[in-house]
């Protein structure tokens, strides 16, 4: 049996699952560190038969894959931090309209230009809470190549089932670091197809009259139901309304969609947690050296335990309850001051023994940097 | 074939105020399409936000009401991704120059085939009457209450510039010339621009002390004259109507899809 092996950069990886999960039309602006990406995708689309387009800046980009979607294409953009801040505007009308895309967000480090060329875990809180207004997000991320694979799959399954845009939060390590996959066979991954209207032409189709089970049949743009789409508050018609009543149901229908299902959505690893009174709780490419230091501590006989987050957003708060209910120390392993701690500190049964390990000078953090902290946790000096 | 089969009367009453040129240019654009025979499924209106962009919702087409000044780039995706619709895109002063300036040179260049029809009211009105970058100097408006310096764009020289393949303008006033220019544009196969002057008496006409609907409708007709009359040749400030560009050249999608069918050939 013949495997399809490759040792490739994760934006490749990227590109290589996003296709594989069915995306035909790609719009973005070259950034650094996520570049590669459009330059594979602008190679590879038209020869499957696919769009690429680059536009004139992020906000068009993330503009052009809502229109996309609308017709009923896969469509995603990628960017990094500052091109990420300029599709907030266009993620909140995603979000509101409800039309599925996938976003990639290769993080750097910031605020503002920061550090086009170095790692930062800087954009977890952006991710859901830079465009304006109450809304929920799913946000995803992975720590090698093989999960990046699978969770960029599922991160337009995702987007296809809950109808909402869904955010890849890559980093820089992540993204320009070579490594083996193996690229699954077709049909190897499941892939969810756009759930579609059973209405017939001429039947009183509502776009946005949720079924029972909170989903939303579409229609494409081009077909039969000429309907109405906007970012303004809307009736089922998808009609502008200011009506509170209204209002009201939609507000708790897009929030409810999402936070009603953390479980289904909650992507996540752990090791050796059964008996662990030391955890680690880390994600994306800091989840490398975590699962480093948890392996060699294991080895030596000490309790450690780690979590690796693949769903960041929505916050998976069952996980944190459950799972570190026995830890003495919980240790959130980030790249950015402190993020995805105060979740962990929120949730966690003590939130005085939780700590974080962090660094924010645009070096990977090392197997040192935990193993410092480790130390003074412990008691034991640096 | 009557216009009303266009109209989602459900939608209705509009949200225009008394007198505003508006609801002339949505009539002028369904006497167009209505004339073309384009069946309704085949038709995207894409709009941003604005007087203007309510456009979309009361017309049974495919509609995309979007954020503000963007609504080309949502239209370029749609294009893109399925190019046999014909998309359609009603946009106003400040929607389209000013926060989707960028979006409007960058469409132009691209001759990606689409309809923008720019109506320029020279007023933010739906947020109650700030300059636009084509309020023009010496006007008032609220955010310049003693007088406007800011100078104007030209949307025609702007368009040529940028590259669009057809360009023209009119006003509210030369009804049966919108509809005839409405059609060109939707026929013309490239990015299409056509500048409707349509007055706002509510937010513009009465700051300015230009009357009310009437007379700014009446103004249109002594302040504008055909493309290369002797009346311009003796009055320069008047402003020309017609159309400026309609030339062939390569669309977008046309050109993109001559790349895949290229690199696909023999595979």
């Amino acid at each position: 049996m013949t495997q399809n092996i490759k040792f490739i950069q994760g934006n490749e990886v990227c590109v290589e699952a996003s296709l594989y999960a069915g995306l035909d039309f790609y719009a973005g602006y070259p950034i650094t560190p996520s570049t590669e990406i459009a330059e594979h995708l602008a190679k590879k689309l038209p020869q499957l038969n696919g769009t690429f387009i680059q536009m004139e800046d992020e906000i068009a980009s993330i503009c052009a894959v809502i229109g996309a979607s609308l017709t009923g294409h896969k469509a995603m953009t990628a960017t990094s931090g500052p091109g990420f801040s300029l599709m907030q505007e266009g993620l909140g009308y995603a979000i509101m309209a409800e039309i599925p895309c996938v976003i990639v967000d290769v993080q750097r480090g910031g605020p503002s230009t920061g550090l086009p060329t170095n790692v930062s875990q800087g954009d977890v809180f952006q991710a859901q809470w830079g465009t304006h207004g109450d809304h929920a997000i799913i946000a995803m991320t992975a720590s090698n190549h093989q999960d990046l694979f699978e969770i960029t799959v599922d991160a337009f399954n995702l987007a296809e089932t809950y109808r909402t845009p869904v955010i890849l939060l890559m980093d820089e390590v992540i993204g320009h670091m070579r490594e083996r996959v193996f690229i699954p066979k077709s049909g190897e991954l499941p892939l969810v197809e756009r759930l579609k209207t059973s209405f017939k032409s001429g039947e009183d189709y509502h776009p946005y009259l949720p079924r029972e089970d909170g989903r939303l049949p579409m229609s494409d743009f081009g077909s039969i139901h000429r309907y109405n789409v906007t970012g303004l508050a809307h009736d089922m018609w998808g009609f502008p309304s200011n009506n509170p009543a209204i209002v009201s149901g939609l507000m708790h229908h897009l929030i409810d969609k999402i936070n009603n299902n953390v479980h289904e959505i909650s992507r996540y690893k752990e090791y050796y947690m059964d008996d662990a009174s030391i955890v680690l709780i880390s994600y994306g490419c800091s989840a490398r050296s975590a699962r480093h230091v948890v392996e060699n501590r294991r080895k030596r006989g000490e309790k450690l335990g780690m979590i690796e987050l693949q769903t960041l957003w929505p916050f998976p708060v069952h996980l944190i309850r459950n799972r570190c209910a026995d830890a003495r120390y919980i240790v959130v392993v980030e790249q950015n001051m402190g993020q995805l701690v105060h979740l962990v500190k929120m949730n966690a049964p003590r939130p005085d023994k939780v700590f974080l390990c962090n660094r924010i000078d645009g070096v990977f953090i090392s197997p040192t940097d935990i193993r410092n902290v480790l130390r003074v946790i412990q008691g034991r000096g640096v | 074939m009557s216009i009303k089969q266009f109209i989602r009367e459900r939608f209705f009453p509009h949200i225009w105020c008394q007198g505003c040129g508006h609801g002339i240019v949505l009539n002028a654009m369904l006497q167009a399409i209505a004339s073309l025979g384009i069946s309704k499924n085949e038709i995207v209106m894409v709009s941003g936000i604005g007087c203007s962009a309510r456009i979309s919702g009361y017309v049974d087409f495919h509609t995309l009401h979007t954020l503000h000044g963007r609504a080309l780039a949502f239209a370029t995706g749609v294009k893109m991704s399925l190019p046999e619709l014909n998309v359609i895109v009603p946009m106003g002063d400040g929607d389209a120059l000013a926060i989707g300036g960028n979006h409007f040179i960058h469409a132009a260049r691209r001759n990606i085939d689409m309809t923008a029809i720019v109506m320029n009211n020279r007023i933010y009105g739906m947020t109650g009457g700030q300059f636009s970058p084509l309020t023009g100097y010496g006007m008032k408006a609220t955010t310049a209450p003693y007088k406007n310096i800011d100078h104007d764009f030209d949307t025609v020289e702007l368009s040529k510039a940028a590259g669009a393949s057809y360009v023209a303008r009119t006003t509210t006033y030369h009804v049966k010339q919108l509809t005839e220019m409405i059609k060109d544009a939707i026929l013309h196969e490239g990015f299409s621009v056509v500048e409707v002057l349509s007055q706002c008496p509510t937010n513009f006409g009465r700051r300015n002390k230009m009357g009310g609907a009437i007379e700014m409708m009446e103004s249109y007709k002594s302040l504008t004259t055909p493309i290369g009359s002797k009346a311009k040749q003796e009055n320069p400030d008047l402003i020309e109507r017609g159309v400026f560009v309609q030339k062939e050249l390569p669309e977008y999608c046309s050109e993109y899809r001559s790349i895949i069918e290229k690199i696909n050939k023999g595979t």
